[in-house]
């Protein structure tokens, strides 16, 4: 049915000088999304962004595939051709049966653009005629000009397009526009759409996840490496790092509280973030947590583990509830993962009682249990790359 | 190093067998419903291969069934025995049946009324329980001959003596996935019903399986399609991988009581030395060789966690399972470890060590070595 999209982009247009910019990078990361089909062209004209394909079997997915490209607020799956009355009057008819048996229709309209006035039919005339095959042709619609249930649009200009369904696109901002960060990402719900939401702004990511093999299973970090690809579809590739933090938490278990072993560790994997993040030339840190949902989520405890480092960290989920970031992460396909059963963390290390409450001069003194630089060394040096 | 001692959940195909396997794909590969000689060539080729299954179980070759595997086998058959049930019909199997088995009797708690058969300490049913709860309704009675995680053999022959006392025409079935191959089974002792088993569990490929029926036992089809194996399990032939399991067969039956031996002596050899060796610890397999299979043996460890274990012992090359998982939702939930009635101090550190072919003594010394390093280094960070 259709051999052409038209993609346009909301924000992009408040952004003044920088507007070409945004566009170019745009464009080139729906390029990147469709490499995988033939015979695609991506070009601006006339101030919107097209996707045109020669295969119009392809367009189901090219649409599925441009749906995550950031910075694309809606697409209009189209029909393009030749400014010729008798082709218009033909695949106009031939969109609404199609529409009919998508959806139940009971009224229509027919609006009509003529950009190119030397296009010998004024727009209202056009729209009367083709109202009227429709009706001929289909006895059980009429028309409403105020609230049809379908608006099939006929907008003529270099060539002719034909198109009447709207589809929302992913929003945001066109990925690269506004630097990097780096996602704490665990196997769980909330960090992917952590991940998503900042990465929908513009931003780059990479990913860090902690795990304590052999007290956690490979098959974990599998689960946080399918995570990773279902998130590039959005953020494009990207680095996932991991440590094992196996070392820090033998240290915890033998030298300090066993209620303090949370704020501890989380202490400690922020360390390892900044450092990480640091010697990336990354600026600042994602995390997906959310206001009050466990201990370590406390305005307290988040208080004292932000307080081991100076970057800043984005919290996109933060006054979300639990629902809200599920809906969210069935929306871009990651709930099913995350509820794997494969956990980052065994529970062998998880406090029975954890602080709600941590008082900072307490945990600092517990630290003086530790070296804690040497930890953080000898942890740092599993890094690897998934 | 590689030391695989995960042969309850499968084995490594023997070599001999991968031969067949790639001659069958490459030089017979023509179906055995054609009538032209390359159907013909192949038929013969299965027929052998019947044979050579049949003789582990001392059957007919005309009472062997090939299907595609031990879950499909246990569902056929109970599927089939069970056609005819009514209201007041009533059904018995165990408490640490395999969930190819129990989970079909859970779905029958619908239609029918079911008894599970408690076990005690050492996996073995109450045969007491059993005659009470056999009566004139009982239409089956289904008990796995060798269990899957700790190895207890039941006595189906007086299984089979105490239902038929109360009702002769009480079917049985008998899953027998982990002992065929690796305990003689006699269809003329044992009088039962239907037998499955599996390929993959005796150096076979995967894929395909087996049920005995004994002449004259009907089933209630469940399965619909071409004539293929009596109609019992429609479908063209996975031609390749019945050969093989028929020349896995050969390889067993050639040197059965040699392979059997070997792999108790390994079993009680392992058990010894780990007891010796390792403080805490609990076998809960049964060593003599009535009562407990040859390649089987069910260990727990006081104060550690069965899954990190495997993956300490993966690390250093070695291939355990375990039946619980370490999960910070739920603690561990083990049927068949439950039933026993394992102390709950060894619940979580369950390991089960299964041998087979490729396994010898000389990786003995490694592997209880590892087991004792990879213990004591889990038991001490646990109990910081």
């Amino acid at each position: 049915m259709y051999n052409i999209v038209a993609v346009s982009f909301g924000e992009i247009f408040l952004k003044g000088k920088n507007r070409g910019t945004f566009e170019s990078k745009l464009i080139e990361k729906i390029r990147f999304a469709l490499k995988e089909f033939k015979d695609v062209k991506v070009y601006k004209e006339l101030g919107k962004v097209y996707i045109e394909t020669m295969h119009e079997e392809d367009m189901e997915n090219i649409i599925e595939k441009t749906k995550k490209v950031f910075g694309i607020v809606t697409l209009i799956p189209s029909i393009k051709i030749e400014k010729n009355e008798e082709i218009i009057i033909e695949k106009v008819m031939e969109l609404f049966k199609y529409l009919l048996q998508k959806q139940n229709i009971k009224t229509f309209k027919i609006k009509t653009k003529r950009g190119d006035k030397k296009f010998p039919i004024r727009s209202m005339e056009l729209s009367a005629l083709l109202g009227e095959k429709i009706l001929n042709e289909f006895k059980e619609v009429t028309v409403d000009i105020h609230n049809p249930d379908v608006e099939v649009e006929v907008d003529i200009k270099v060539s002719c397009y034909i198109s009447s369904e709207r589809i929302k696109g992913a929003g945001g901002l066109p990925l690269g526009t506004s630097g990097r960060a780096l996602l704490l990402l665990s196997g769980g719900i909330d960090s992917p759409v952590a991940g998503y939401m900042i990465a929908r702004r513009g931003v780059e990511i990479d990913a860090l996840y902690f795990h304590t093999y052999p007290f956690t299973s490979e098959r974990a970090n599998e689960k946080v490496k399918h995570l990773k690809e279902i998130l590039e579809d959005y953020c494009g590739k990207f680095k996932l790092y991991a440590i094992n933090i196996l070392e820090i938490h033998k240290a915890i278990k033998q030298h300090c509280k066993e209620e303090e072993t949370t704020i501890l560790a989380r202490r400690f994997m922020m360390r390892l973030a900044e450092k990480l993040a640091n010697e990336q030339g990354i600026e600042m840190l994602i995390t997906g947590e959310s206001l009050g949902q466990v201990a370590s989520q406390t305005m307290k405890s988040m208080v004292v583990i932000e307080n081991s480092i100076d970057m800043p960290i984005l919290k996109p989920v933060i006054g979300m509830d639990k629902t809200e970031i599920m809906e969210i992460a069935r929306k871009i396909g990651t709930y099913d993962t995350s509820i794997e059963p494969f956990d980052d963390c065994c529970s062998v290390f998880a406090p029975n009682h954890p602080l709600i409450k941590p008082k900072l001069e307490s945990i600092l003194k517990s630290e003086g249990n530790l070296d804690i630089d040497e930890l953080i060394e000898k942890v740092y040096s599993t890094l690897e790359i998934l | 190093m590689e030391i695989y001692l995960d042969n309850s959940s499968t084995t490594k195909v023997r070599k001999e067998v991968l031969n067949e396997i790639i001659d069958i794909n490459e030089n017979y590969y023509g179906n055995p419903s054609s009538i032209h000689r390359k159907g013909l060539e192949i038929e013969k080729k299965i027929t052998q291969a019947r044979k050579s299954v049949a003789k582990i179980l001392n059957a007919k070759q005309e009472e062997i069934y090939f299907t595609a595997g031990g879950t499909e086998s246990n569902n056929i058959a109970i599927y089939g025995l069970l056609g005819n049930l009514n209201d007041n019909n009533n059904i018995i199997t165990t408490k640490i049946e395999h969930p190819s088995v129990y989970n079909i009797f859970k779905y029958f708690e619908k239609k029918v009324n079911v008894k599970y058969l408690n076990t005690d300490e050492q996996g073995k049913i109450n045969l007491d329980e059993l005659l009470s709860f056999v009566d004139e309704n009982t239409s089956l009675v289904s008990i796995m001959l060798v269990n899957n995680e700790i190895g207890t053999i039941q006595d189906i022959n007086k299984v089979v003596e105490l239902v038929k006392s109360k009702n002769k025409k009480t079917k049985i079935h008998v899953d027998a996935i982990q002992a065929y191959g690796k305990i003689k089974i006699d269809v003329n002792k044992t009088m039962v019903d239907t037998i499955s088993f599996s390929s993959h569990k005796i150096h076979g490929p995967k894929g395909v399986g087996g049920l005995y029926i004994r002449h004259n036992t009907k089933l209630t089809p469940s399965i619909f399609g071409g004539n293929q194996e009596k109609g019992v399990r429609p479908g063209t032939e996975n031609t390749p991988n019945i050969v093989g399991f028929g020349k896995a067969c050969e390889l067993v039956y050639e040197n059965f009581e040699e392979e059997q031996k070997k792999l108790y002596d390994l079993k009680q050899e392992y058990a010894k030395r780990l007891i010796d060796e390792i403080e805490n610890i609990k076998i809960n397999s049964c060593l003599n060789e009535i009562d407990g299979a040859p390649h089987i043996l069910n260990v727990s460890f006081k104060n550690i966690r069965g899954e990190v274990l495997v993956h300490y012992l993966e690390n250093l090359g070695i291939y355990v399972s375990t039946g619980s998982a370490c999960s910070s939702k739920a603690k561990t939930d083990n049927r068949i470890l439950s039933a026993i009635n394992l102390n709950p101090d060894y619940l979580d550190g369950t390991i089960r060590i299964s041998l087979g072919y490729f396994n010898s003594f000389d990786e003995i010394e490694y592997v209880v070595k590892s087991i004792k390093k990879s213990v004591e280094e889990i038991r001490n960070i646990m109990k910081m």
